[in-house]
């Protein structure tokens, strides 16, 4: 029997409506454990579509107000036993309720994985083999790279650190087992206890820092940068999709910082428009670029828009350099108008950022510029200041298997267990952790055995 | 050279080491009329570098080779001399025997084992040629012009093929322990386009006895209650010998360290690769500079010889500095070497180019096994001897290949990883390598593995029935532990005595045997009408009760791990076709043929995506069948 898998089934939208998808044996289990029924039917009756709440159980927090339906397998979408919830508060909403379904015992589905099951449980024909297999191929590819290109930064890091210290602890305890006879130091519960408290404390603290749900609730901010007249008003309005700011033919028009609260995709966003950046003896706009500055300094995110049909000037410069050490994108904007340079002329200057092309007043390149929002949010590729940012759900459900393999070896610790049981939890945690840098399983730890240890006949 | 036929058989065996000693039995014992050649008959089941079988994962092997109805366990069981438990103090899935042998006794028990068996002939003689026909090998020549036809040829080379020593400056073509090389063969392979390559291997100093102070070190006592290997035996007795730990000190490291020069392994000479966990005293002494001394045992070789085997100090220096630095250890002082250490090079076959049936890739009905397959040890090279020797007489026969999973034995791990990871080093097993440790225990190989030994028609019928007795008893026991419920006011004191929390209702004694502090064995005074059972059975017994919910978990993993090694993937399969594989993968899997999916996922270079296009790709290729 496969395990139960869940994932949003949905393509995430405008309108906050989306579709948890259950499928496994436990499907059925998991639904009672996160659903309360209410109305007239307060049963789950199958294939009944039935109203209710998701309740977090563990804290009683009601997450929304759903639609729910479970269907007992064979003839559902996978053949197996599925339930489906459809959220209608918010992505947040969704992405909670894909959370608790995880953690009640599901497994965060594989990309095309239901497609999959479907196919092997033989509920697609053949002809539609081929397309599953390029399916299942390009995105398990594709998130395969994301997960790579995301991990560059910090949390890899992180990741591998902590790897690292419970090497040595699966090193101490393989050489231990496998070595009885050597001049070892002994393993003693008390410094094993020591070193997996420590390692517990670094991953509960990445977990801390978790979620979606901090950049969700909180928002992001978004500092808009450019020189005079490039058009930082314009991509506010096409965002906001009202005429707030002043968009006149004189540079300098917005002298003042705007700050908007605004959501793209469901997500809430701090859109601050920046007066602009130049040098200028003009007090009131002087005091305008100062605020600038901060507002530049206190964003998650920046995104710097250029005059596509003019050359790069001294202020692009000017505002390039702060750029290199910020998370950005770059628009050229004016698109319409003609390009003068091309993208390695402004990476030069602005760093290594997307670019995206727009004609903002024209209203094209929005979509691209959301797109791009969304998925720099929910695939984890932004990290707010001064802390790690744990926001992809897979990453997420890893960190708490983590933790949870860890927290079963220290009460095996504290009964005094034998080293081997122990070794269990603690390679289990190894491995999960792996999972998140993409690292499977290896001889690491006896090739690390070998290099610490004086060993032989 | 004049060439003549001078026999045919079934299955050719080249070498009697510890694979060949076991791939020749059991291809007897399956009814198979069996050859072995041996260089020198001298050299049967020789241990030519330590004196002991046995220890973590390898005691697990000897338990496994055992339960199949192989040699290693009862021979060992005949001729050791001390025997210990090892890791008692940890858990039971690593709890692992090992046993002192006398070395020339071990060689003369098999030697006459293997004269004993029907169906088995050993010779004296060097094989220096395999016979090809069609792609298939059909028989050897002997260096005297000798030809044997068979239809099934086993390698078992070990050191001996190419073989070149080396002592200090020394360098001399040689099989171990002063034995001739196999040369001619060694090229004879290469011809045939078998990817060989180098691994490297070393044997420390004998000592004589006599030149030594055991005054000096630590003595090293074999347990008292002893623990057969074998499953056959119910119980052991004998006049254990000792051995004798020392430790070196800085005058010896510096002694080591102003003769670096003087190494053949700091010197360039040695071109193959050695295993990183026997390295050489110098070795050691070099990396762990800081490490103030190393340990080394002393061991005897044997009950009617004074000679003493150093574990520890395996070193390729000239004999002058071997006897230079012995001087400075606490015992050794006056040490006489009667064979100096030695470091052997040898030619070996890249292990991926074999079917997990450990038949060659290339020339059929050519199985190999042992450290020819790039492993070391002798209960390595024992396990893929047994191995080899069945799956030869089964292909022979025309069935299909007897493999055990990774879930099942460590046999299985070995086999899978060297053929399917390969490896860059003499491979030796640890317990760490095994995924499924909890389940594959000593205690329980026979249970594992004596039903297929059985199947396979190598496990005879009073093996087999001894089995099955062990089965029933330790179910009927468990069950009357199960029925059997104590009153508070019998037991209170007795589980107090062991530091044990009193109960308050009665209770089983299966209930407070789950408990680690309540020992079967003590617990007889709160049981009466008790049965006598064996210690394999009581041992078997009690880690059944204590540990079942640890290994029910992993039982669970286990089934996880199946469904990927139950879809099997046909021999025919043109990976070249299949759309969505990456490039990469299609080689690699077009190379290696694995059996199933699983095996698949284990081979560096396919990744989890190949994975399950090839899963698309079965299901597609199931129907279309269908």
């Amino acid at each position: 029997m496969e395990d139960t898998i869940a994932a949003v089934a949905t393509a995430y939208g405008e309108g906050g409506i989306g579709i948890i998808r259950i499928s496994g044996n436990k499907a059925f289990d998991i639904l009672k454990d996160i659903f309360e029924p209410g109305g007239e039917f307060a049963e789950i009756v199958s294939r009944r579509m039935t109203y209710g709440k998701i309740v977090d159980k563990d804290n009683n927090e009601i997450i929304d107000e759903v639609l729910a339906v479970y269907m007992k397998g064979p003839k559902t979408y996978t053949a197996e036993d599925v339930a489906e919830i459809n959220c209608h508060g918010s992505i947040v909403a969704l992405r909670k309720t894909l959370g608790l379904a995880l953690r009640k015992g599901a497994r965060m589905a594989e990309p095309g994985e239901f497609t999959k099951r479907a196919f092997l449980n033989g509920r697609l024909d053949l002809s539609q083999a081929e397309a599953v297999i390029d399916i299942v191929k390009a995105k398990t590819d594709k998130s395969f790279d994301v997960a790579i290109s995301q991990l560059e930064g910090g949390l890899s890091l992180k990741i591998m650190e902590i790897r690292q210290k419970l090497l040595d602890v699966l090193v101490d305890i393989t050489v231990n087992i496998d070595y009885p006879d050597e001049d070892i130091e002994e393993l003693t519960y008390e410094k094993l206890e020591e070193n997996i408290l420590l390692i517990g404390e670094m991953i509960e603290k990445l977990l801390s820092t978790a979620s979606t749900g901090r950049m969700i609730r909180e928002g992001i901010r978004i500092a808009i940068v450019g020189k005079p007249n490039v058009g930082k008003s314009s991509l506010m309005n096409s965002l906001l999709k009202e005429i707030r700011a002043i968009v006149t033919e004189i540079p300098g028009t917005t002298r003042d910082t705007i700050e908007e609260t605004l959501s793209i995709r469901n997500i809430p966003v701090y859109l601050v428009d920046t007066a602009g950046i130049r040098d200028t003896s003009d007090k009131v706009e002087l005091l305008g670029i100062e605020k600038s500055k901060e507002a530049f300094n206190n964003a998650d995110f920046i995104i710097f828009i250029t005059d596509g049909s003019r050359p790069i000037s001294s202020e692009d410069k000017e505002i390039g350099k702060y750029l290199k050490e910020k998370k950005s994108l770059i628009l050229i904007n004016k698109s319409d108008l003609g390009r003068v340079f091309d993208d390695d002329e402004i990476r030069e200057i602005a760093g290594n950022h997307d670019i995206i092309e727009t004609s903002l007043l024209n209203g094209k390149g929005i979509e691209d510029i959301e797109e791009f929002i969304e998925n720099m949010v929910y695939g984890g590729h932004l990290s707010q200041k001064d802390s790690m940012m744990v926001n992809n759900v897979r990453h997420i459900e890893l960190l708490r298997k983590s933790r949870g393999s860890l927290e079963d070896a220290l009460k095996m610790i504290a009964s005094k267990e034998a080293l081997d049981f122990i070794e269990i939890d603690v390679k289990n945690t190894y491995e999960y952790l792996g999972e998140i840098i993409g690292e499977t399983v290896s001889d690491d730890i006896i090739d690390e055995v070998f290099a610490r240890f004086c060993l032989g006949k | 050279m004049e060439k003549f036929l001078m026999g045919t058989y079934d299955v050719i065996v080249v070498g009697a080491g510890h694979a060949g000693c076991e791939a020749g039995l059991a291809s007897a014992r399956m009814g198979k009329k069996t050859l072995m050649f041996s260089i020198n008959l001298e050299a049967v089941a020789m241990m030519a570098c330590n004196p002991s079988i046995g220890g973590t994962g390898k005691g697990h092997l000897v338990r496994e080779i055992d339960a199949l109805g192989g040699e290693m366990g009862i021979n060992i069981d005949k001729t050791f001399i001390q025997s210990r438990m090892l890791n008692t103090a940890k858990g039971p899935a690593v709890h692992s025997l090992r046993a002192q042998a006398d070395k020339n006794q071990y060689h003369i028990e098999m030697k006459k084992t293997i004269e004993n068996e029907d169906n088995l002939h050993l010779k004296q003689g060097e094989v220096i040629d395999i016979i090809i026909e069609e792609g298939k090998a059909c028989g050897v020549v002997l260096k005297t012009g000798a030809c044997y036809r068979a239809e099934a040829v086993i390698l078992a080379t070990g050191t001996f093929l190419a073989g070149k020593i080396f002592i200090g400056d020394s360098v001399f073509e040689s099989g171990p322990n002063g034995l001739a090389p196999s040369v001619e063969l060694a090229e004879r392979l290469k011809e045939y386009g078998l990817p060989m390559r180098r691994f490297k291997t070393g044997t420390p100093a004998r000592a004589l006895g006599k030149s030594l102070d055991f005054d000096k070190m630590i003595p090293q006592h074999g347990d008292e209650d002893i623990v057969p290997f074998s499953f056959m035996n119910d119980s052991l007795e004998k006049d254990q010998a000792d051995c004798w730990l020392t430790y070196t000190n800085e005058a010896t490291h510096d002694v080591i360290r102003a003769n670096f020069h003087r190494s053949a392994l700091f010197g360039g000479h040695i071109e193959g690769v050695g295993p990183r966990y026997c390295p050489s005293i110098e070795d050691k002494v070099n990396r762990f500079s800081d490490k103030e001394r190393h340990q080394l045992f002393v061991e005897p070789e044997g009950i009617y010889t004074d000679e003493m085997y150093i574990q520890g100090m395996s070193s390729s220096l000239p004999e002058d500095v071997q006897q230079e630095f012995y001087k400075t250890i606490p015992g050794l002082e006056n040490l006489e070497i009667v064979r100096p250490a030695y470091a052997i090079e040898y030619d070996c076959i890249d292990p991926v180019d074999l079917k997990i049936s450990l038949e060659n890739k290339h020339i059929e009905n050519l199985f190999c096994a042992g450290q020819f397959n790039g492993s070391s040890g002798y209960e390595e090279a024992a396990a893929q001897g047994l191995m080899a020797g069945i799956n030869a007489v089964r292909k022979i026969e025309g069935k299909n290949e007897f493999v055990l999973q990774r879930n099942e034995a460590y046999i299985g791990v070995l086999i899978d990883d060297l053929v399917t990871k390969g490896t860059n080093e003499p491979y030796r097993i640890m317990t760490s390598r095994a995924e499924y440790r909890l389940v594959l225990r000593q205690d329980n190989a026979d249970l594992r593995l004596t039903e297929k030994g059985y199947e396979v028609g190598l496990v005879k019928n009073d093996r087999y029935e001894k089995y099955l007795n062990k089965k029933e008893v330790v179910r009927l026991e468990t069950d009357r532990l199960k029925k059997k419920v104590l009153k508070p006011e019998n037991v209170n004191d007795f589980l107090e005595s062991k530091g044990s929390t009193p109960i308050k209702s009665p209770c089983s004694l299966y209930e407070l045997l789950r408990r680690p502090e309540i020992k079967y064995d003590e617990s007889f005074v709160i049981d009466e009408e008790r049965p006598v059972l064996s210690s394999h059975q009581k041992t078997m017994m009690e880690v059944q009760i204590k540990y079942e919910g640890y290994i029910d978990k992993q039982k669970q993993q286990i089934e996880k791990f199946k469904r990927l090694e139950n879809k099997k993937l046909p021999s025919d399969i043109d990976y070249h076709s299949i759309d969505g594989l990456r490039i990469e993968a299609r080689q690699k899997l077009s190379d290696f043929r694995p059996l199933s999916v699983g095996q698949a996922s284990r081979i560096s270079g396919v990744s989890p995506a190949d994975i399950n296009v090839l899963l698309i790709y079965m299901e597609k290729f199931r129907r279309r069948k269908s």
